[in-house]
């Protein structure tokens, strides 16, 4: 017996769901294996978080909750990587959104109204992580600066800026020393669904902006720059796309969309700036496999998001039912990537079983 | 004069695990596979070397095991990148994620529970009585010493031996390393693999040695710190000896600098910050751009056979 395998030539929808579906369920059995050798029961284990998450109406509203993040970002992450600009830096991005959004909020929100310091607030996220996310474009453009390197350090940077903030010049007057920022004044605070932690507004500015960037990138020009520049930077050169522009407005919106996140968490969720860790929980790196899972289109970022929100909430639910750490969702999103990008593989090649005649 | 010794001496120690992985990961670099897990090895290797020196008590045994999972875990990376031909950008992610998850939900039991033994310093006779040499560089646990032996046998092996030239060739032209006969595929497998290695007994020396215990996420970024280290050694061992110790000063320079009365918080962004300026330092001039090229086909997958 051998493995023979052949190029394959086309692929169905069908084949292809069914190679992702298959990659799921491989790398929910790779997770299981883990679980086992920690001495959990993994059928168990796994039951548990898709109970925890879309297993009651509270599971369900929480896995909304988490996925707006993940689809905001995990849809400006999905523009950066059909260029193939590897932005890491989701996590700092975000961090500095929900920044710029809190100094506008705490400075200008006791005197103008809701209707006008909610969309400033918006606007100065997105003006902060598009700032902080064009430094590395610059970088890698001008100087030849690797940007999975320059993101994933300003991230640490950015966690370090806020947790200074909190600490020190930002720290609340009402807050008896603990490392949080006053609290939003309530026209600054986004309204939610009762006995929820859902915002309606934030919900369709998700979907709108994926939508909005699924059509960017699929039916306008600069998308289509984009794609080439990624599938084929020789010949972007060659038909005299400019390689900086477009990086940078591809940063500019997927760092600012990033933001955007940022002053989601906070204005509907947080209402104070505080620790880092307690503004993301990891979003920007989760949003990353996010982006990869709905293969790069924002249309199915949002069905991909709301998957990994799922695992998130029932990560979180195991945590207290099984008491394992919180990190236990990075062997989820690990192994997930792991068997999605492997899968792939049988979308290109033929992979057969021969016996051998001698 | 008592205070610079005595900050070198703290250098070289932190500068140790950043030389480890760095190194392998130059090895694993030359082949044409970028590995961007480090940090995720660097992590289970750290909780394994944790593990195996809390329930054995022999910290040497540790970094045996350390090692070995380091190559075992990254022998995933290789698999999904070399013989599926992935993505290596995005697998690399994927092993960073897996590596810090799993030493999270291996190394829980074990928080807040220090070591009863951990690898101790073993100062070399007579060298170490050089005076301040001897201290800086001759009085450290095994770990450094291992470090520079294997440090200065990668820069020779790489250089003057056949099967160094082989590796670089086959980060460069795989091709031609082929049409003499080699087995590309099992050169980039093992040159992964020593990586996986370097990066698992790095990571115990920062549980076992460096410090004597496991806490979540202890590798804080030293991972990614190793990728710009590597680009910023030219995938050369002898810079990455440089690199790493400068690296490993601006770790102890944290501490130093804290009772000045700076916020900790703007000191400890010090090496993050320094791994972009270090980069930008080559970035700078045309002549420090080209050299910081990488090898040729880095990051490519190889079709055997395929020009």
């Amino acid at each position: 017996m051998t493995i023979r395998v052949t190029p394959r030539e086309e692929t169905t929808q069908g084949f292809r769901t069914l190679v992702l579906v298959g990659s799921l369920f491989a790398g929910l059995i790779a997770v299981g294996i883990v679980f086992a050798v920690r001495g959990v029961n993994p059928l168990l284990a796994v039951w548990s978080i898709f109970r925890g998450s879309f297993g009651s109406a509270y599971g369900i509203k929480e896995t909304i909750t988490k996925a707006v993040p993940l689809i905001l970002i995990g849809s400006g992450l999905a523009l950066a990587y059909r260029a193939k600009f590897w932005n890491i830096g989701a996590e700092s991005q975000l961090l500095l959104g929900a920044v710029f959004a809190t100094w506008v909020g705490l400075t200008w929100g006791p005197h103008l109204p809701g209707w006008l310091i909610i969309p400033l607030m918006f606007i100065a996220g997105f003006i902060g992580g598009a700032l902080w996310g064009t430094i590395p474009a610059i970088l890698k453009i001008r100087f030849g600066i690797n940007e999975v390197i320059s993101t994933l350090m300003l991230n640490y940077v950015a966690a370090e800026i806020v947790k200074y903030l909190v600490v020190g010049p930002w720290k609340g007057e009402t807050k008896f020393g603990y490392p949080y920022t006053d609290d939003l004044p309530d026209q600054a605070i986004l309204r939610l669904l009762p006995l929820s932690r859902i915002s309606p507004a934030l919900v369709v500015l998700a979907v709108v902006l994926a939508l909005v960037l699924t059509y960017i990138i699929f039916r306008t020009r600069f998308g289509y720059e984009i794609r080439v520049i990624g599938e084929s930077p020789e010949a972007a050169r060659y038909a005299g796309i400019d390689f900086f522009k477009t990086l940078l407005i591809t940063m500019v919106i997927s760092g600012g969309i990033a933001g955007i996140a940022g002053v989601g968490e906070l204005s509907a969720i947080h209402h104070n700036l505080s620790y880092p860790e307690t503004i993301s929980a990891g979003y920007g790196f989760t949003a990353i496999i996010v982006a990869w899972l709905g293969k790069l289109n924002p249309a199915f970022v949002i069905l991909s998001g709301l998957f990994f929100a799922g695992i998130i909430v029932g990560g979180d639910a195991i945590q207290m039912t099984l008491g394992l750490p919180a990190v236990t969702v990075s062997v989820f999103n690990g192994f997930l990537l792991v068997f999605l990008i492997a899968g792939d593989y049988l979308l290109y090649h033929r992979v057969k079983l021969v016996r051998e005649h001698a | 004069m008592d205070i610079v010794v005595n900050i070198l001496v703290r250098t070289v120690v932190a500068g140790t695990p950043l030389l480890l992985a760095t190194l392998g990961e130059i090895v694993t670099e030359r082949s044409g596979i970028l590995n961007l897990g480090v940090e995720g090895m660097m992590s289970v290797g750290a909780v394994t070397g944790f593990i195996v020196t809390f329930t054995s008590g022999s910290p040497w045994l540790g970094m045996l095991v350390a090692t070995l999972v380091g190559a075992a875990f990254s022998s995933i990376h290789a698999f999904v990148t070399i013989t599926l031909r992935a993505n290596q950008v995005v697998s690399g992610l994927a092993l960073t994620m897996l590596g810090l998850g799993i030493s999270g939900l291996w190394g829980k039991p074990y928080i807040g529970r220090p070591l009863p033994v951990k690898m101790e310093a073993a100062p070399i006779p007579l060298l170490s009585e050089i005076p301040v040499l001897g201290r800086v560089f001759f009085s450290h646990d095994p770990y450094v010493y291992l470090s520079i032996v294997l440090g200065v046998t990668m820069w020779f092996a790489l250089r003057y031996t056949r099967a160094g030239i082989t590796l670089r060739s086959t980060g460069e032209n795989p091709r031609a390393v082929e049409s003499q006969g080699a087995n590309v595929g099992l050169i980039k497998y093992v040159s992964v693999m020593i990586g996986g290695a370097f990066a698992g007994m790095a990571g115990a020396h920062l549980s076992t040695a460096y410090s004597r215990s496991w806490i979540e996420g202890m590798t804080s970024g030293r991972g990614w710190i190793v990728i710009a280290l590597t680009i910023f050694a030219l995938w050369e061992p002898s810079r990455a000896f440089l690199g790493a110790y400068v690296f490993g000063g601006v770790f102890v320079l944290q501490f130093v600098l804290q009772p000045l009365g700076i916020s900790p918080n703007i000191l400890a962004m010090l090496p993050y910050l320094m791994t972009v300026a270090i980069l930008l330092v080559y970035g700078l001039t045309k002549q420090g751009k080209r050299r910081m090229a990488a090898p040729q086909t880095l990051g490519e997958a190889y079709i055997r056979g395929s020009r």
